[in-house]
């Protein structure tokens, strides 16, 4: 298991085509991601559970992997949540 | 009897048409037992499957009209429906609980949305919507029902509605839809976004109010104020029939300099920047046709947060910008804070004159490391466009050595570790005091490039805080005072061969720019909504006979005074 706490920059935070990407992203990996932020947690595959943690920018959000690939998935997840993507 | 509501302007424009309501199903649909189960969810994968393929066709279609940013709204619809939290969710319930697919498709979708609109993040609480939308297109299908159709409308008509939602804005037929009015919804709502890339007039959050208007009302839309008139009165139509006029007219005479260079009418080149505090106001400088930006304030990347941002935070943001503006030039400022402007993480001492305390490059050369996890970062971003590093509150030249010897230092170092830092990037400061703009000659020799700051600039000289009621009349851009301190500035700056801006709100006033103009200034840098403005206004001035007519301003004895000789002779011009 990796875990590690990332800073969210993208100014208007994860709605939904940011929520869709890391999701999509989250899916083509076997291991199971989960993010936290503060006491809630959410299923890194569910654009909607992504959506219901509520990340703006500026939160810390800790990314948890766990299991197979876990390593590439950290990397390449890691790298989507401090991104920023294009309105 | 006319009469007037207010809302939220979302997307700017005026239109005059007759009103067409369209009413949201807000119906929730009953529990019913089902015996089926293996049936009910067969039902429930089919519409599901019939939704989407609907949802794809308006993804072409927004794909062809408005461009695969805008489309990308309905992939994410489509991934919506597959989400493990919706439709596998309710498919779980009717499993479990033997209820209707209606009802447990619309139980796991009202839990979501719920949480959504309980988000203190606004564009998360917007996102309720795509749920809905999402939802509704769904029960509509179970139900054999079209999911309301726009394509029935067959004349011009303002549209009235609760919410629009993503997949109603963008099949919105333009050939009559004139504009609309939203009950709820903000500034970043789906709906508005759509109608500013569509170029409809649009005024959201007008409230319940909004709701008592009928398919058939007479309605005069001011989306440029969010005014919504109905059933006006004769007069009412004839003022805005005409300010309908002219604004299409200002409009479009506007647009046709977002791609001309900005020239004076003698033919002599200047830079017309925006002025920026963060990546969300890039799209407006871009839509505005700047030349580039001229002060980019990174004070918003140390702001609403705990701890400070990290270098690789920044050097994303910056390269974002760089990019963004692809190869025009950026000017970024150094970390302008102290003072009046704190951080909740950063211990500072209380200061009996905050103004002249430990702010700005003050601030950053005694707290070193802030200062070169910041340098780092610009310095590794100036491989990506066109950078000015400027350093703000320099008032003598050791500070700018200082400053510089650390640049220098950190630009050694990620050489050395094998970075690629652009050799092309300019160094600059900012002249806000009157101890920089008096040894500009000697600070020139040293930088690339000047940017006058003139809010602060003006409140140092004066020494009087605009924001005191008792002494704010002391704050005179236009006073001869000012005046022969910017002359002064950029005249030391053009004996070094030297650029200079203005990165103030005095470089967007159009009373001052024939005066800058005059005296020399290369670049004025603005809030973007004023680059149009002063681009037509430069098309009008000779810079020759504004550099004979500056001059004269250095003698007045008072503000009021500049302002009557610049008015009259723009007024005479304007006649010639």
């Amino acid at each position: 298991m990796i875990s590690q706490i990332f800073t969210v920059i993208h100014p208007q935070g994860f709605h939904a085509r940011p929520s869709k990407s890391f999701a999509e992203k989250a899916h083509s990996f076997p291991c199971q991601v989960t993010l936290y932020k503060g006491d809630k947690q959410a299923n890194g595959k569910s654009p909607l559970g992504l959506l219901t943690l509520g990340i703006s920018a500026g939160d810390e959000i800790r990314l948890e992997v766990d299991g197979e690939q876990e390593g590439q998935a950290f990397q390449e997840l890691g790298r989507m949540l401090t991104q920023i993507y294009e309105e | 009897m006319s009469h007037l509501l207010t809302g939220v302007p979302a997307s700017p424009g005026i239109a005059i048409a007759k009103a067409y309501r369209l009413d949201m199903d807000e119906s929730i649909p009953p529990r019913k037992e089902i015996e089926d189960r293996a049936a009910e969810i067969q039902r429930l994968k089919e519409a599901v499957e019939s939704a989407k393929a609907d949802i794809d066709r308006i993804r072409i279609q927004t794909l062809e009209r408005l461009g695969s940013q805008k489309a990308e709204i309905f992939e994410a619809h489509l991934f919506l429906l597959d989400d493990p939290e919706l439709t596998d969710a309710a498919l779980a319930r009717i499993e479990s609980e033997g209820v209707c697919a209606e009802f447990a498709l619309y139980e796991v979708a009202a839990a979501i949305m719920d949480a959504l609109r309980s988000m203190d993040n606004e564009m998360l609480r917007e996102r309720a919507a795509d749920v809905e939308d999402i939802t509704r297109r769904v029960i509509s299908k179970l139900e054999g029902r079209e999911h309301h159709a726009l394509s029935e409308l067959s004349n011009e008509a303002i549209l009235f509605a609760k919410d629009l939602t993503p997949s109603d804005t963008a099949q919105l037929n333009m050939d009559y839809v004139r504009g609309f009015v939203t009950e709820i919804g903000s500034h970043t709502s789906h709906s508005a976004i759509m109608a500013r890339s569509l170029e409809l007039a649009a005024v959201v959050g007008a409230g319940t109010d909004a709701s008592h208007i009928r398919t058939g009302d007479t309605v005069i839309l001011d989306a440029t104020s969010g005014k919504i008139i109905v059933n006006p009165s004769p007069n009412q139509m004839e003022d805005y029939s005409e300010r309908k006029r002219k604004y299409e007219e200002d409009v479009s005479r506007m647009k046709s300099y977002i791609d001309r260079p900005s020239l004076t009418a003698d033919g002599v080149q200047v830079e017309l920047a925006g002025n920026i505090g963060g990546i969300d106001d890039l799209e407006k400088v871009l839509a505005n046709g700047a030349d580039g930006i001229g002060l980019f304030r990174t004070e918003f990347l140390y702001m609403g947060r705990s701890t400070f941002p990290s270098e690789e935070e920044q050097y994303s943001v910056y390269k974002h910008v760089l990019e963004k503006m692809n190869g025009k030039r950026v000017v970024i400022r150094t970390l302008d804070i102290g003072g009046d402007k704190e951080l909740s993480y950063m211990q500072l001492p209380q200061e009996m004159n905050p103004f002249l305390g430990l702010r700005a490059i003050r601030l950053c050369l005694d707290r070193e490391e802030l200062f070169r996890t910041q340098l780092r970062a610009l310095l590794r971003a100036s491989a990506h466009g066109k950078l000015g590093i400027m350093f703000p509150m320099i008032s003598i030249l050791s500070e700018l050595r200082e400053a510089k010897r650390i640049l220098d230092e950190e630009r050694v170092r990620l050489v050395q570790q094998g970075v690629v830092v652009s050799s092309e990037f300019e160094i600059g400061i900012m002249i806000e005091t009157p101890a920089a703009a008096l040894a500009a000659d000697l600070l020139a020799q040293e930088v690339d490039f000047f940017s006058i700051g003139t809010n602060d600039l003006i409140q140092y000289t004066m020494a009087a805080d605009r924001m005191n009621e008792s002494v704010s009349y002391l704050y005179q851009p236009h006073h001869p005072v000012i005046l022969r301190i910017i002359q002064l500035v950029i005249q030391a700056a053009d004996r070094h061969g030297k650029w200079v801006g203005m990165c103030g709100e005095m470089a967007g006033d159009a009373s001052a720019i024939p005066l800058l103009l005059g005296f020399g200034l290369h670049e004025f840098s603005m809030s973007a909504s004023s680059v149009l403005p002063a681009r037509e206004l430069l098309s009008r001035l000779s810079r020759q006979e504004w550099s004979r007519l500056a001059v004269q301003t250095l003698n007045m004895s008072s503000q009021s005074e500049v302002l009557d000789f610049v008015n009259d002779q723009l007024r005479s011009e304007a006649k010639l």
